[in-house]
């Protein structure tokens, strides 16, 4: 019992030490940065950093707000994409099934960072760029075959009988889908719109920086470099700025998160 | 039945879709997405590939992109230290995440809080975890630094001055591999506890009743239970390790003295640092080329693990 604890603790400290030390970065006063020999505390540690962060940058709450509208954003426009493909291919047979699943699948192997001139090209051409839809479609075009995979597998665990039920009743197969499949895989959908939230949320630095110039529509990650100034970087208040950045998402995340292994769990469960 | 939903039946009760029909409305909208947005632009990465293109103009140049990489001598360095990584990379997230979900699904009181803890690595953007690595690796501020400057035994200290872990060629990879593992583990944690929890309870009974220690129900029940999952997030992981530029970016740009270049680093290097478009994209289908190919090998033997464990 106690090697568990100390194992679990060992685990923790890996997965939280960047947190703690930007927490105590953010404390620091600039110039205690170079000081040496190297202090792990000293009486000059303040709260001044979470005040200041909000003059030098002020468009900082913006910043934060971007990003979680562009995740959500994505998030919405990604299931809407993702359900019924999923579900066509949990339970429906058709030709060349296989062939545009591996597609989709085959998505996954690129990122963003291969296809950033081409891309480039194409929201130029579609008139996007500098826009939040700059940072939105690839995220939605990159996110829709991990959705479609996460999903498959929970729709698949779906008592089949009750849509056959309802094509005996003379339901429609889109009525069908609506009414009763739907209403069934809510848990797994909370699940997958939760992934692709935190795929979302995680991954807007390089579309941001790259295809979009206008300033008040940066989300945080890139709005954090302003921080680093022609004169001088001040470190302390980018990593209060990170910490309170990120808390709104972390909130959302607590309440979530227990749907996410709950729902996971669903789905893993062999028939 | 009530009226109304008896009339919205018989309204709807006419000749049903052919299945074939009705699935192909259900993918097309997302099919056409990735088409315009993922399809098209590989389809221009071929193409200029095949050019010079850069910010003066494009001319068709043949094959010379493709011949100039396998003639340098770079090139293949950096395509093994991209296998290097994702292999390194992988297994240890792999492992991390293989003891994570363990110890998460051991029955001990604040399992659920400690499910919340291991998170956040995951949830919050790639780019802020890297700032906070950034500052531990430090040579003058950083943690690590820090520490390693306190162990003195005797007035004889193990390093004296700033140990600077970005710094040097091997401690700079290495360092990338850690942060790397620390943004993928939590993820693979997650699948694999999901993985546990499906396990059927009834199997660990048994072999308790059988007198089994707890070394031999993981070995023998976790572990062929939870194969398929294993191997599928190991493709998953790998895929994503190979394609990992946000960390390797923001942690060196794939110095020092390109210890930490791989190929997606190299890609963006030449194709939006240099403005060498034609180049950059003869490196994204070798990329590509080289994934796909693993894929398949991978999926091969992905299908022999599926029928040894006999799933489906």
């Amino acid at each position: 019992m106690v090697g568990i604890y100390i194992a679990i603790a060992t685990f923790l400290i890996f997965m939280l030490l960047p947190f703690f030390e930007m927490f105590m970065a953010s404390l620091r006063p600039l110039d205690h940065l170079f000081r040496s020999p190297y202090q792990f505390w000293s009486d000059d540690f303040s709260f001044q950093a979470y005040r200041d962060m909000w003059v030098t940058v002020p468009l900082l709450g913006r910043y934060i707000f971007n990003s979680i509208f562009i995740a959500f954003a994505v998030t919405g426009i990604t299931m809407v994409f993702v359900v019924p493909a999923a579900y066509a291919y949990a339970r429906l047979d058709f030709p060349f099934k296989n062939a545009s699943l591996a597609i989709f699948l085959g998505v996954n192997m690129f990122t963003g960072a291969v296809l950033l001139i081409p891309l480039y090209r194409v929201l130029r051409t579609m008139g996007l760029l500098n826009t939040y839809w700059a940072m939105i479609v690839p995220g939605v075009a990159f996110l829709i075959p991990t959705g479609i995979w996460l999903l498959r597998s929970y729709l698949e665990k779906i008592p089949r009988e009750l849509e056959e039920a309802a094509y005996v009743d003379g339901a429609s197969r889109m009525y069908t889908l609506r009414r009763v499949v739907i209403p069934l895989a809510v848990p797994g959908l909370i699940v997958v719109s939760t992934a692709v939230f935190i795929g979302a949320y995680a991954q807007q630095f390089l579309f941001a920086i790259t295809f979009n110039q206008t300033r008040e529509l940066q989300p945080l990650p890139a709005g954090l470099y302003e921080f680093i100034g022609y004169q001088s970087v001040t470190w302390n208040e980018m990593m209060a700025a990170a910490l309170v950045g990120v808390l709104p998402v972390m909130v959302i995340f607590l309440f979530l998160q227990k749907y996410l292994v709950a729902g996971l769990t669903a789905g893993a469960v062999k028939e | 039945m009530t009226k109304t939903a008896a009339h919205t039946l018989s309204r709807q009760r006419r000749k049903p879709l052919p299945e074939g029909v009705f699935a192909w409305l259900l993918i097309a909208p997302a099919l056409i997405f990735i088409g315009v947005i993922v399809a098209w632009p590989l389809g221009e990465t071929i193409r200029l590939s095949f050019t010079d293109a850069d910010l003066g103009g494009e001319n068709w140049v043949g094959f010379e992109n493709y011949i100039d990489l396998w003639n340098s001598r770079r090139f293949p360095d950096t395509v093994w230290r991209t296998f290097y990584w994702m292999f390194l990379a992988v297994s240890l997230k792999l492992i991390m995440g293989l003891i994570g979900a363990m110890l998460l699904n051991a029955a001990v009181p604040g399992r659920a809080l400690f499910r919340v803890l291991v998170m956040p690595p995951w949830v919050i953007p790639v780019a802020i975890g890297c700032i906070g690595w950034l500052w531990l690796y430090n040579g003058t501020f950083g943690l690590i630094s820090g520490i390693a400057q306190q162990m003195c035994l005797f007035d004889h200290c193990l390093f004296d001055g700033p140990v600077a872990l970005l710094a040097g060629r091997e401690t700079a990879f290495y360092a990338a591999v850690v942060t790397d593992v620390w943004v993928g583990t939590p993820f693979v944690t997650l699948f694999l506890l999901a993985a546990m929890q499906g396990v059927n309870r009834d199997l660990y009974e048994a072999a308790w009743v059988d007198g089994a220690g707890r070394w031999y129900r993981f070995r023998r029940i976790t572990i062929p239970q939870i194969m398929p999952v294993i191997v599928s997030m190991a493709l998953l992981s790998a895929i994503w390790t190979f394609n990992s530029f946000e960390i390797i970016w923001i942690l060196t740009e794939g110095g020092p003295r390109s210890a930490t270049t791989t190929l997606i680093v190299d890609t963006y290097k030449v194709a939006i640092g240099n403005y060498k478009f034609g180049q950059g994209a003869a490196r994204a289908v070798i990329i590509v080329i080289l994934l796909a190919t693993f894929s398949l090998f991978y999926l091969f033997f992905l299908n022999k693990v599926n029928k040894h464990y006999g799933a489906k």
